[in-house]
């Protein structure tokens, strides 16, 4: 058993015999069950350098939402000079590292797809370098390319009708978080040591597809480590040895997140489950009587800032798909360990503390792993920043915990993952709202008018029969789940293949294990449209070619989000039915297929490709996101609507069911002290019934819409709220979407 | 427990599952349909007439016990309108289902129908047997200007505020605040001072008047008498506050 002099006053002894950083925070962590009273305000130092951040990003969104650009190196590890706030502040930066030589400069990533990369510069007006063009094109391959060649005319053509959309075939699929906890319990030398064995003990010498690939793997992943200590070493640091103290571990755990970061550009770069971990050090350092509590807030303001930083280049599509610039660098408080104690500290506080220190922000994207039984005065904290930010989501760790354990980190909005252990491929979504259409219509797109699904028998009567729909959208579904999973499986093969996350998988175990996600969208849509054809009756409308481009629904009907079991029921129907098509499908490298019911703000683009329903929802208009029931469905309010959402099974989507609620401050409570109690009543009773997600929400619709005509208030720099699985800042919404925001329910009965 | 006659029928206008600012907590509202007050600055004027959607106790009973989860050791159910006590055996009977399982029950009212015909009071005081708190509205304390306001007389709101009291049932009594029209200085102290005589008042609010129910008016095709009429600001609502020394009352 190996022991470093840094690991002084650390219990336990497995986790010194192998990497297990799990072990470590169930052997050394502190529960804490007190109040908010011991919180430290922001220092100088803090308000500095988040004064001078905030300057810089009024002044990117000036500039159109890109502040500078990289144009000449392709972003790696290693690429760049070390990069500060600014020069002259250095000093004060408690926690130091940016993706490239700038703030806010975003960095050139070529390998997802080199269109891509050049089309992002084109678009804010930047012309990247043409020998970059020439490499990508000539000499080297991208994953785009890799994808492109292989895609089927058959997946060509889903992906252009948006049947199946938003797959990660043109950016990086995200979703993987490294535990980069481990830089800072081990350092670096030992990580390259473990990788080194595994290297050793992979395969027994006979060279099969898998061993290969997977010997290249690791060699990738040492390097990768390599270039780690290299990069901090730019910085001044050493990190091949453990970190010594809480200021060293928050700095080692940040490099190992940086190399992530100037690696790849996925869609969600999570941070991960770090409070607990970082408590440790944290409090070591104070019972020595070395730091004060204010220095241990500093440095995580600090490290916060820094997540606030990240930032990538993007073009103008993937931003209609994620708007307001998110790169979910989601990270967690509070849960439960597997033997029943609260995992809350008082790190759990700092860090949702640090929206008050230096105000709301959509990034990092802040998760409160909730259970009713956390310590009150946490909940009551949580709920207090909840009502004053809009900037908190909550899952539910009494429904993750059987499945994911007690060490499992949130890798994109939503989605569970076990740090360290496992890895996700990221599958966007299949609409299955334009499904049903197809179902009606024999597979022709309305849209295009293009035959793109399997030209079965449309259905041709004028009303609708529920049984006959019923058969057809079967069979359609199943259909779609198959293209759906091989598109993925072709996706997911070449992102390996080419853009593979040598950074995070190194700080991954190597005999990790895979989940495959895949998606619905137009969940509520579909649900309502049975439930208008089952309990109403259904007219088609046809146009002269036979095709029924709009519906008459004559009567009322259940809807779900009512906690009507007639519509609730239809809707659990939905959600088994397509994940049991998805199961049925081989997925690449024995991964478990998983789905999930979150759209982030795609809803508004994937309703745009999405003909009229028989629940009335127009042709073009947004589908509600996630797993929110549709627009105007709610009649008896918020608990019903919650209620409707519960009935969901979390294992038959252990990808996510996101829901986002928003609640007008006048409706919660007459005060401050009754709005949290309030608050904290809801999340319990919505979360003992075993619902999954919850972003709240408070503010009243007077204030979005004076947001979106006068953005140029100050009130309204930072002004964050919740959409599906994010948080963003509303001004930075297109108009379009933040009229879909606006025009959501607001819950505001007075 | 007496037994519950599932015979009588409620007419609902509608269900809230969320409310948080009609009793204690987290509450499930049930607005109930008819009312013969005629308040200028009623925002449910839609359920004045009319028969709403009918429901037996039980149905109503099984759809809000979905809610208990959220109600916590506070929480409850509150009956609202409309005018519940227009209702009261059905509400009689839904609150039986709710005290079986020890659920914190509240009436929303405006006490316009309380009468001392004995028969009347035979029944009220059945219900309020079953009701752990009243949500009393206390318009106006001059019977003429109440008349006008209302329609009707205040003078069996005011008795039923001294029967609840002298019956020992919690109230907490609520009074709009309509600038010009509700906010004058001799009528808020003398309704302190009445508030004052009552022995059981846990809580005074004053409920700022707010123009969002107006639409309802126009699609209704009524006419809205207070239109023009702002809702008061903050400073308003702080002198009603202190007129009526609502801080007195911490519950």
């Amino acid at each position: 058993m190996i022991d470093f002099k840094q690991w002084e006053g650390f219990e336990g002894d497995i986790w010194k015999e192998e990497v297990n950083t799990r072990d470590f925070i169930q052997n050394n962590y502190k529960p804490y069950d007190g109040d908010a009273e011991f919180l430290a305000g922001p220092t100088e130092a803090t308000d500095k350098l988040w004064g001078i951040l905030q300057g810089l990003q009024k002044e990117e969104r000036a500039k159109g939402g890109v502040l500078d650009m990289d144009t000449h190196i392709v972003s790696t590890i290693t690429s760049h000079e070390p990069g500060y706030i600014s020069e002259e502040t250095k000093a004060l930066e408690k926690v130091v590292g940016l993706q490239t030589d700038k703030p806010l400069k975003r960095a050139f990533m070529p390998f997802g797809g080199i269109k891509m990369a050049e089309q992002a510069c084109a678009t804010y007006g930047y012309t990247p370098d043409p020998l970059l063009h020439k490499i990508f094109t000539d000499y080297s391959r991208t994953h785009n390319q890799g994808v492109f060649d292989a895609y089927t005319p058959e997946m060509k053509l889903v992906r252009h009708n948006k049947i199946v959309t938003g797959l990660p075939d043109t950016y990086g699929r995200g979703r993987i978080v490294g535990d980069y906890r481990r830089v800072a319990l081990y350092g670096i030398d030992f990580l390259i040591e473990e990788k080194k064995k595994d290297l050793a003990n992979c395969g027994d010498g006979t060279m099969t597809d898998d061993v290969i690939r997977l010997r290249e793997e690791i060699s990738l992943q040492i390097k990768a480590l390599n270039d780690m200590k290299i990069m901090a070493k730019s910085y001044g640091y050493d990190i091949s040895s453990p970190a010594s103290d809480a200021k060293e571990a928050v700095q080692w755990l940040y490099f190992g997140y940086l190399a992530a970061i100037k690696t790849q550009n996925g869609a969600a770069m999570s941070v991960g489950r770090v409070s607990t971990f970082l408590d440790i050090y944290i409090q070591r350092d104070l019972d020595r009587g070395i730091i004060t509590e204010s220095d241990a807030q500093e440095l995580i303001d600090h490290l916060v800032m820094k997540f606030r930083m990240v930032k990538f280049a993007r073009i103008p599509s993937y931003n209609q798909l994620f708007s307001g610039d998110p790169v979910w660098a989601t990270l967690e408080v509070a849960g439960t360990g597997v033997d029943g104690r609260s995992m809350v500290t008082k790190n759990d506080f700092r860090f949702l503390h640090t929206l008050e220190n230096m105000g709301p922000s959509p990034e990092p994207n802040l998760t409160v792993l909730y259970t009713s039984k956390l310590p009150k005065p946490f909940k009551d904290y949580a709920a207090k920043v909840s009502i004053n930010t809009s900037s908190v989501q909550y899952e539910n760790d009494d429904v993750m915990k059987p499945v994911w354990g007690d060490d499992y980190s949130i890798c994109c909005c939503v989605s569970a993952t076990q740090t360290g252990k496992e890895m996700q491929f990221f599958g966007a979504r299949a609409n299955l709202a334009k499904c049903l259409l197809y179902s009606i219509n024999g597979g022709v797109d309305l849209k295009t008018r293009e035959q793109v699904g399997p030209a079965y028998r449309p259905i041709t009567s004028e009303y609708l029969d529920y049984d006959e729909v019923i058969v057809a959208y079967d069979r359609m579904m199943d259909w779609l789940a198959g293209l759906y999973v091989n598109t993925l499986n072709l996706i997911q093969y070449m992102h390996d293949k080419y853009y593979y996350e040598a950074a995070e998988m190194a700080l991954i175990d190597t005999d990790v294990r895979r989940t495959f996600a895949t998606g619905i969208a137009g969940f509520s849509h579909v649900v309502d449209s049975l439930s208008a054809i089952k309990y109403a009756k259904v007219k088609t409308v046809r146009d002269d070619t036979g095709i029924v481009v709009d519906y008459i629904t004559e009567g009322d009907f259940p809807r779900y989000g009512n906690d009507d079991d007639r519509a609730d029921e239809i809707a659990r129907w939905l959600l088994k039915t397509f994940l049991d098509k998805v199961k049925k499908h081989h997925t690449y490298r024995d991964s478990e297929p998983t789905t999930s019911i979150l759209t982030i703000t795609s809803n508004v683009v994937y309703g745009k490709a999405t003909g009229s329903m028989p629940d009335g929802r127009k042709a073009g208009a947004p589908l509600s996101p996630g797993a929110n029931p549709s627009y105007g469905a709610e009649q008896s309010g918020l608990l019903a609507s919650l209620n409707s959402v519960a009935k969901l099974p979390y294992h038959w989507a252990l990808d996510g069911i996101s829901n986002t609620q928003t609640i007008n401050p006048d409706a919660i409570g007459h005060n401050e002290e009754e709005r949290v109690t309030n608050l904290v009543q809801v999340m319990d009773g919505y979360f003992d019934q075993g619902a999954h997600h919850l972003n709240v929400n408070v503010f009243g619709r007077d204030k979005l819409i004076d947001a979106m005509e006068h953005p140029e208030k100050e009130e309204y720099a930072n002004f964050t709220i919740r959409v599906s699985g994010y948080a963003v800042k509303f001004i930075d919404l297109t108009k379009e979407q933040q009229l879909d925001v606006i025009s959501r329910t607001c819950h505001a009965s007075l | 427990m007496a037994e519950i006659n599932n015979e009588v029928w409620g007419y609902v206008h509608s269900l809230e599952s969320f409310g948080s600012v009609d009793g204690p907590g987290v509450r499930f509202v049930v607005f109930l349909q008819g009312c013969a007050m005629r308040c200028q600055f009623c925002h449910n004027p839609e359920t004045w007439e009319g028969r709403g959607k009918q429901w037996t106790a039980k149905d109503l009973y099984n759809k809000v016990k979905n809610y208990r989860k959220y109600w916590g050791k506070t929480g409850g159910i509150t009956v609202s309108g409309g005018e519940p006590l227009l209702q009261m055996g059905f509400v009689t009977e839904f609150f039986k289902y709710a005290k079986q399982q020890g659920i914190h029950t509240a009436i929303d009212t405006a006490g316009q129908p309380f009468s001392e015909n004995p028969q009347w009071l035979e029944r009220f005081e059945n219900l309020m047997q079953l009701t752990d708190l009243v949500l009393l509205d206390l318009k106006d304390m001059d019977e003429t200007a109440h008349k006008k306001l209302t329609g009707v007389s205040n003078k069996n709101i005011l008795k039923m505020a001294r029967w609840l009291s002298d019956h020992g049932k919690p109230m907490w009594i609520r009074h709009v605040l309509v600038p010009g029209l509700t906010d004058r200085e001799d009528d808020l102290n003398s309704m302190h001072e009445f508030i004052s005589s009552l022995k059981t008042v846990e809580r005074v609010e004053v409920l700022p008047y707010h123009t969002l129910g107006l639409f309802k008016w126009d699609n209704l095709g009524i006419d809205y008498p207070l239109k023009g009429i702002p809702s008061p600001t903050e400073e308003q609502v702080e002198r009603a506050n202190k007129l009526l020394h609502t801080d007195k009352y911490s519950k």
